[in-house]
């Protein structure tokens, strides 16, 4: 009898210490569900007008809240940075131009076109999509989740986008729908999960 | 064969019993304007032309020069019968001044495509009778007598190789009597007239150094904005300008009276701080009783009122005989064009200086004998206390004309408190895109019947828009309630259509409208030559053919530029896979156009590769002018297509704002080439500043219609 | 208002003026240089153009303060670069100009196109020069001028 009660203790006593490594192993469902929360604050940032403005999929930057084309015809140029005649930086200086209402930032220029958050009509991508496109290290930079994170905490136009000084008419420029504070914190929560992408087109 | 220049007598200028002149602004009809004095009969060469010591020839332009180029083709025409060195030819623009006038239309200005029309003549003359003079002078000192004498090149030479120097004969010139008559050349001895003459300010508008008006620079100028109502006509309630004021270089803040409601101008010492103090003026605005006209409202007020017959521009035949034209064979096309911003490159400006008992004006002024009146009547002086210089112009496309001289008028109110300082008033950007004074919106209703043969049988056309003319000085020229200047291109169409009604509707809308580059052409040239295609393309004839066919056997030059057109547009026949031809004929100012436009849609929009444009203009005293004039003409034309190319009202306030709201042609939207042939003619020359604007829009829409088979008769162009 | 030193082709200028004021109001006030133009404010037509370390700035909308010590080229200056030489007298070969107000900065914007690509392709020069507005519509012969001094520039090497 005892040497089936020892039997018994240690195939328990072995399957409680096999389920604890697989808990262990696999994420947590409900950091999975958080990281995916995590990331729907920060997907709502990325489409916000001040920085999918210059994540395009087409030879040109969009402006304003409305996302219309930038106006006086000015190009992606080939490195984003527009063309001899024509510069980023022949309007867009290293800091935003408040008495003129053009914006500025370090080195201004349009995301390549492998970052690009919208189709060729101007449409957004859907969640999945920018999501998978952000975290495919062939296309982002070779960005992993912790320098994802500190990208979006520190990088200069990055940082622009909670402080895009004022329109030409005096007024503030429209804030992303959260505080950079917070979206660092969703990146973090989504990058400890694992940068979880939704399913889905 | 010397063939000689044609004797046409196109406009009998008549002097009024009063003293006062017949003019017409636009018809080739004489009408009547307020008192002014008439031009002299006789223009003394002394004040157009001056031959300096060191050889030069200094010749003074009666006109503004805002890019057409008469500060070259002027002068050539005096230089020619005058024998000058060309390369010693130096042009100056002259000052307001009665000798300075438009030999036609009695006020000096420059408009209606008339420089040289109007010119011609007057600075042949003045040319000829200055050589007269100065062979006099030479054959006088030579004992020999004029006719023993040649000149060439600034030189008079006699006989036994005598010769001297206009340099060194212009102060005897000076001294003998100006002749009554003189022979002028005939065409075969033109030496500069008919040559392709590069442009004489060339040079100072690449390095930077020509001056504008806005370019101005004083001892002690001051600069003037002027804050104005969001709604027309608006007036001051109260101003609090505590914050402006507080800004370092301020030097007041005021209230003027305009002519409707009121404003407020902010004197500064620089630009910036004057833009800076107006920003942070807080103003409330009266605006009791004001109309807010509202684009959306207008367009359904309009089109309403093109289901009903109008006031009779011309009826010709019996328009009812299109109510038995079987339904199958009618089209019914309704039309609409927006409100149109000029936007000269060079934003509006003037300078004004008075010092009590006279004044001192500069301004790149289209009408200056009109601006000079009224600065004097603001500063209670007679017109000719004001010196009035006239300054070169970025561009002007007719907002420069106003009847009401709005901009000299504000500066001339404003200077008049700063007695002895300079003060250069300036519309910004803003102030122009928001302004008025814009083409008017426009409706047309077209019912056209067609007969057996495709042509037309019957044609009612209703036109819709503000007028012109209307609470201007020029509103007696509105005869039986309808503007000329909102029907010219239908009303006097020549294609040859019976039974043939236009009527107009005049509704009276607050905003300030004004002629823009090509007129009532701009509108009705559109409709015209797009139902023309149609109706070409529904008989299944070649555009050129059907035009031809449909223009009255008379209509000369329009007929001379279709087949121009045609010899040089072979390309028309052998196009590429996605491309379409678009044709377009019209006559205005009496210079007949035909172009064609090869089109293709590429990202939506149209793409036009390539415009050939066939021109009568009667002799082209400039060649290479005319070229650059229908180049730029039909780059500007195409403004209307612009899917940004319109100027629209909300609640009484314009929408737009700067070039980002309304956006005309850049580069991109500029055909690809344009090459323009000139019909060879001795006739009087035309104008060659607005016939080129009609006729761009519908070529290309013709084109796109064949494109995709669908009919476009909105403007702006925003879907294809 | 604040002290600035400028260095305005190739000579050193001071200015004291409100450090927003842009440089276009600077170079047309201050320094009395009139060839840059105030076309709209806003950087949409390029009659601003002006060169700064040579890249073609629209100096209507770039603050004094922003500056530094990058060095300005203005049209008044350009003629001493060959580029720019090229450019003005293929301007005038070609008589490009009409009413002449948005050429200051046409030249400018072909400037900077002719260093930056030497020989470039039809769509390239529509794309460097598709910013600057030309009422008059001069830009058939502004393609023409720049091949021109392409030509020229290339011929010169």
């Amino acid at each position: 009898m005892y040497a089936s009660i020892r039997l018994l203790t240690t195939v328990l006593v072995l399957a409680l210490f096999a389920l604890s490594i697989s808990l262990a192993a696999k994420p947590d469902r409900v950091n999975t569900a958080a990281g995916l929360a995590a990331w729907d604050q920060v997907y709502a940032v990325l489409v916000s007008p001040r920085c999918i403005n210059c994540h395009t999929a087409t030879n040109y930057p969009q402006q304003g809240d409305d996302r219309h084309r930038h106006f006086a015809n000015v190009v992606r140029g080939p490195e984003g940075f527009g063309v001899p005649g024509l510069n980023c930086i022949g309007c867009h200086q290293e800091s935003n131009a408040d008495s003129t209402g053009v914006p500025g930032g370090p080195n201004w220029h349009l995301a390549p076109l492998s970052m690009q958050w919208q189709d060729v009509n101007d449409r957004p991508m859907s969640s999945a999509a920018v999501c998978r496109a952000v975290t495919d290290r062939s296309k982002n930079e070779d960005m992993d989740g912790p320098a994802l994170l500190k990208h979006h905490a520190e990088a200069d136009l990055v940082l622009w986008a909670w402080k895009p000084g004022l329109r030409p008419d005096g007024t503030m420029r429209t804030l992303p729908p959260i505080s950079h504070q917070e979206f660092v914190a969703a990146t973090r929560t989504w990058v400890e999960a694992g940068t979880p992408c939704p399913k889905g087109r | 064969m010397q063939p000689e220049l044609s004797r046409r007598s196109f406009i009998q200028l008549t002097t009024a019993a009063t003293g006062g002149l017949l003019i017409s602004l636009y018809l080739d009809k004489p009408s009547l304007i307020a008192q002014q004095p008439p031009p002299p009969k006789v223009y003394p060469p002394d004040a157009f032309v001056h031959v300096r010591r060191d050889g030069h020839v200094v010749i003074t332009v009666n006109r503004l020069e805002f890019g057409q180029g008469v500060q070259t083709s002027l002068p050539m025409i005096l230089a020619d019968e005058m024998d000058v060195d060309w390369s010693k030819v130096i042009a100056e623009l002259a000052p307001a001044e009665d000798v300075y006038k438009d030999p036609m239309f009695g006020i000096q200005m420059v408009g209606g495509s008339g420089s040289i029309a109007h010119s011609f003549q007057q600075y042949r003359e003045l040319g000829a009778k200055t050589r007269a003079m100065l062979v006099a002078a030479a054959a006088d000192a030579w004992k020999v007598t004029p006719d023993q004498c040649r000149t060439e090149n600034s030189v008079v030479y006699g006989p036994g190789n005598r010769s001297a120097r206009y340099a060194e004969l212009a102060d005897d010139a000076a001294k003998k009597p100006v002749p009554q008559n003189v022979k002028l050349k005939s065409a075969s001895e033109f030496r500069i007239i008919g040559k392709r003459v590069p442009r004489l300010d060339s040079h100072s508008k690449c390095d930077g150094s020509q001056k504008f008006g806005l370019d101005l620079d004083l001892p002690g100028m001051k600069i003037a904005l002027v804050a104005h109502s969001p709604v027309f006509g608006g007036r001051v309630k109260s101003v609090d300008d505590r914050d402006a004021r507080s800004l370092d270089g301020v030097r007041d803040v005021f209230e003027i009276p305009l002519a409707k409601g009121s404003a407020v101008a902010v004197v500064a010492d620089r630009f910036w701080t004057a833009k800076q103090a107006r920003d942070r003026l807080k103003i409330d605005w009266d605006l009791s009783g004001v109309e807010r006209a509202d684009t959306v409202q207008l367009l359904a007020k309009y089109k309403q009122m093109a289901t009903t017959d109008g006031n009779v521009a011309i009826n010709r035949g019996d328009a009812k005989a299109l109510d038995s034209v079987p339904r199958a064979n009618r089209i019914v096309a309704e039309y609409e064009f927006p409100f149109l911003a000029h936007a000269p490159m060079e934003p509006l400006n003037a300078t004004v200086k008075f010092e009590g008992d006279k004044a001192e004006a500069w301004v790149p002024s289209q009408f200056q004998t009109m601006d000079q009146m009224v600065i004097a009547e603001v500063l209670g002086l007679k017109p000719d206390k004001v010196t009035f210089h006239t300054e070169f112009a970025g561009g002007g496309f007719g907002r420069r004309a106003t009847t009401d001289s709005h901009i000299p008028r504000e500066a001339a109110l404003i200077a008049k408190r700063f007695r002895g300082t300079p003060v250069k008033l300036i519309w910004s950007r803003e102030d122009d895109v928001r302004g008025g004074y814009y083409r008017p919106m426009h409706v047309h209703r077209v019912e056209i019947g067609i007969g057996r043969d495709g042509m037309p049988v019957a044609w009612r056309h209703v036109v819709v828009g503000q007028s012109l003319l209307a609470g201007t000085p020029f509103a007696m020229m509105i005869k039986d309630g309808v503007d000329e200047t909102a029907v010219e291109g239908a009303k006097d169409t020549s294609y040859d259509i019976p039974n043939f009604r236009v009527t107009a509707h005049h509704p009276t809308v607050n905003v300030p409208v004004l002629w823009w580059r090509s007129v009532g052409h701009t509108h009705t040239a559109f409709v015209m030559e797009t139902l023309v295609d149609e109706l070409a393309n529904r008989a299944k004839v070649d555009p050129i053919a059907y035009r031809h066919k449909l223009l009255k056997a008379d209509a000369k030059k329009l007929h001379s530029v279709l087949e121009l057109l045609d010899q040089k547009s072979g390309w028309r026949k052998t196009l590429p896979r996605g491309r379409a031809v678009g044709v377009a004929c019209h006559e205005s100012f009496d210079t007949a156009v035909a172009c064609a436009v090869e089109v293709s849609i590429e990202n939506k929009r149209p793409r036009i590769h390539r415009a050939t444009v066939a021109v009568n203009c009667g002799l082209a005293v400039n060649p290479l002018s005319v070229e650059s004039q229908f180049q730029g003409g039909l780059g500007f034309g195409l403004t209307q297509l612009m899917s940004k190319g319109a100027i629209t009202l909300k609640d009484g306030h314009i929408e737009q704002r700067n070039f980002d709201g309304y956006a005309p042609p850049y580069i991109i939207d500029a055909p690809t080439t344009i090459d323009v042939h000139i019909v060879p003619s001795t006739e009087p020359p035309t104008g060659c500043g607005e016939p080129p604007v009609p006729v761009i829009s519908p070529a290309v829409v013709n084109a796109l219609s064949k494109l995709t088979g669908k009919r476009y008769r909105t403007l702006p162009l925003t879907i294809i | 208002m604040a002290k600035y030193r400028l260095t305005v082709n190739g000579s050193e200028k001071t200015v004291d003026v409100d450090p927003s004021t842009p440089l276009l109001w600077v170079l047309r006030e201050e320094l009395k240089m009139t060839g840059t133009k105030y076309g709209c404010g806003i950087s949409a037509c390029g009659a601003c153009t002006v060169h700064v370390d040579g890249v073609a700035t629209r100096s209507c909308v770039v603050p004094v303060s922003l500056i530094g010590k990058r060095e300005i080229v203005t049209i008044e200056g350009v003629a001493s670069d060959p580029v720019g030489r090229a450019v003005q007298d293929a301007w005038v070969e070609k008589d490009v100009v009409q009413c002449g107000y948005c050429q200051s900065g046409q030249v400018m914007s072909a400037v900077a196109l002719l260093k930056g690509t030497p020989n470039p392709t039809e769509k390239e020069v529509d794309e460097s020069m598709g910013g600057n507005l030309c009422r008059c519509a001069t830009y058939v012969r502004i393609r023409e001028a720049i091949a021109s001094a392409s030509r020229q520039i290339k011929g010169a090497a």
